[in-house]
């Protein structure tokens, strides 16, 4: 046993040294090796906790939205919608929800205006207004400020920022205005007893899908969004854009591969040379290929390492910021993302796989090739 | 300690190429002599270093190292007894570019896995003692071409074979330098090493530290001095 391990130092000594004379070469290779590494580990940690993040802010969400359609899109609530749907058995509690959508010029962004939901934590009063972080931040607002909008008819509205919201899911509220129900319809000159949707709380999610057959006949104008199948949407829409991600990044792997397996399996004469010294000299062949085998391992962990390493980085404290336009996008407000660290142990494996592995494969099978030729080669200069 | 009987030796056997570089050699090597094997280019003193030092086989024919039969092992044996037995200067030297003479010359011990700390102070020796103490952590490839062979003894030495093979020891060597390989090679002599070599140089072959001469020309044995 201790001879093993004194062999293998020494194998990882030689190894070091070996790996330092090529520097340029090896260094180029690490390189490229901890880019591709960090993108890819960059891609799956960002969708990982995106995935998370999402399911966390729909698991407060409510468990069925009620929309009216007219023309196939769209529209409000009327009065009288909420005292239609009555006592449906298992439906926990019912409620209008009124937002819109405000463009603002200055920031030439969208903002969503919503009212807070009456058991809230976040009640507004008249006059006062909350707004998202990434807002807060871009236009400058500390609570005590004021700040005015043109209304859509023309109207000046001046409100007071009473808090900013905390950035804890600054995904959806990065962007949001809240104020009171008063305040909302005067804004958006909304009639009282209209909504934008109705949300319907349903204790057994069991009853969720015929709470909604009953809803379709009952209100024949209206459909129903479940949250089982918005969470289904959310899955596709990052699973799809994960996917175009990783096309995208293909291009730049397939690019790697072949650098990698060029460099790793095309043996210099140089090597071949040295391959067949140190067989002369007695090593084995086994000992040829292990030692190389050590010179494939220790570049590619050590890519892997400062690769992985880089992208969590990235991913959780520099806010994903290389992949902000593809992987967000659907606000104009860019949040800032402190996404919680979440690491999938099986997502490491599989990286460490589509990486570390091939790349050893490659180091070694040329110098097995090489190694099982005759060592009396090197007797002829 | 060394008995070679009939061996032959083809390259590129059963092609139209087919050459027959040893055409039936028998010899013996003693032990802690010194034997040098003599002829021109091409005779097959390469070649017969090869199989002797089990770099490779003979394509018929017995070699056999202190009464044992080894041209029929297995290439995970000939390694062995190849670390264990012998130690090669080959003519270009073939040390390792971009490593220290010191690495170089403890290069062979590595697969044996022994202490590294004993290991390195056996190779400094063996390098003060070839006068290359001053040498040591330089990259053998800033190495005159006398330096370079005694990095090459040194490295051949390090395992401590019984026999040292040296390929046309003073082929790259001027007068001076060779007359210094002569040295070192007394000095081995002296110490009861079994040395084998080749050379066509009279200056090798007619050395007082020489036992004995085997002539060789065309894949034969065509005398014994
Ligand atoms: N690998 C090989 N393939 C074909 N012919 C070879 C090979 N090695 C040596 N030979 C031939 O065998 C003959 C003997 O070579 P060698 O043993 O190197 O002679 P020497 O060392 O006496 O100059 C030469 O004619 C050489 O061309
Ligand atoms: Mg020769």
């Amino acid at each position: 046993m201790k001879t093993w391990i004194e062999k293998q130092k020494a194998l990882i000594d030689f190894t070091l040294a070996s790996l330092a004379r090529r520097k340029i070469k090896n260094l180029g290779l690490l390189l490229v090796y901890t880019l591709i590494v960090f993108l890819l580990a960059s891609v799956m940690l960002f969708t990982h906790a995106l995935r998370k993040e999402a399911g966390k802010v729909l698991e407060n969400s409510p468990e069925v939205i009620v929309q009216r359609l007219v023309a196939g899109r769209h529209d409000l609530i009327p009065p009288g919608y909420l005292e239609k749907i009555g006592r449906i058995r298992g439906v926990q509690k019912k409620e209008g929800r009124l937002w819109g959508y405000y463009y603002d010029g200055v920031l030439k962004a969208n903002y969503t205006f919503m009212v807070p939901q009456p058991d809230a934590l976040m009640a507004v009063e008249s006059g006062k207004i909350a707004v998202g972080a990434t807002m807060a931040r871009m236009r400058g607002l500390v609570p005590g400020n004021t700040i005015s909008f043109r209304s859509y008819s023309g109207k000046l509205f001046s409100f007071e920022v009473s808090s900013v919201l905390p950035n804890k899911s600054e995904l959806v509220s990065a962007d949001l205005v809240l104020l009171s129900e008063a305040d909302f319809r005067a804004f958006f000159e909304l009639p009282p007893g209209y909504y934008n949707d109705i949300v319907l709380s349903v204790a057994n999610p069991l009853e969720v899908r015929n709470i909604a057959t009953k809803l379709s006949t009952l209100l024949p104008d209206s459909r129903p969004i479940l949250r089982e199948e918005v969470l289904r949407t959310y899955e596709s829409i990052f699973n799809w854009r994960e996917g175009i991600v990783l096309v995208l990044l293909s291009g730049a792997i397939l690019a790697f591969a072949i650098f990698a397996w060029e460099k790793a399996s095309g043996l210099s004469a140089e090597e071949k040379r040295e391959i067949g010294i140190l067989k002369a000299i007695g090593w084995e062949t086994g000992d040829v290929i292990k030692m190389k085998f050590w010179e494939g391992a220790l570049v590619s962990l050590a890519a892997f390492l400062l690769g992985y390493i880089a992208a969590y980085l990235h991913v959780f404290r520099f806010s994903s910021w290389l992949f902000e336009p593809v992987l967000k996008g659907w606000a104009v407000l860019y949040p800032r993302f402190e996404l919680t660290p979440e690491v999938d142990g099986f997502q490491v494996a599989t990286l460490f796989l589509f990486t570390v592995f091939p790349y050893a494969v490659a180091t070694i099978v040329p110098i097995w090739r090489a190694a099982i030729t005759d060592p009396d080669a090197v007797m002829r200069g | 300690m060394i008995e070679v009987s009939e061996v032959r030796k083809a390259f590129n056997q059963g092609r139209h190429n087919e050459y027959w570089a040893l055409k039936g050699i028998s010899l013996t090597i003693e032990a802690k002599k010194v034997t040098a094997l003599c002829g021109p280019s091409g005779s097959g003193k390469t070649t017969l270093l090869t199989i002797i030092g089990c770099l490779a086989r003979p394509t018929s024919g017995r070699v056999r190292l202190k009464e044992r039969d080894i041209s029929g092992l297995p290439e995970r044996f000939l390694t062995d007894i190849r670390r264990s037995t012998f130690g090669f200067v080959f003519q270009q030297f073939n040390l390792i570019k971009g490593l220290s003479a010191l690495d170089n010359v403890m290069l062979p011990a590595y697969p044996l896995g022994g202490d590294w700390r004993a290991l390195r102070a056996r190779a400094e020796s063996l390098l003060d003692s070839l006068g290359l103490a001053h040498r040591r952590e330089a990259r053998v490839e800033w190495l005159s071409g006398g330096e370079q062979q005694r990095v090459a003894i040194a490295r051949a030495l390090v395992n401590d074979p019984e026999v040292l093979i040296a390929d046309e020891p003073t082929a790259n060597l001027d007068t001076a330098l060779s007359k210094e390989f002569l040295a070192i090679l007394e000095a081995l002599a002296e110490q009861g090493r079994t040395v084998l070599l080749t050379s066509h140089d009279p200056l090798v072959v007619e050395a007082a530290v020489i036992d004995s001469v085997i002539d060789m020309r065309d894949g034969q044995i065509v005398g014994i001095r």
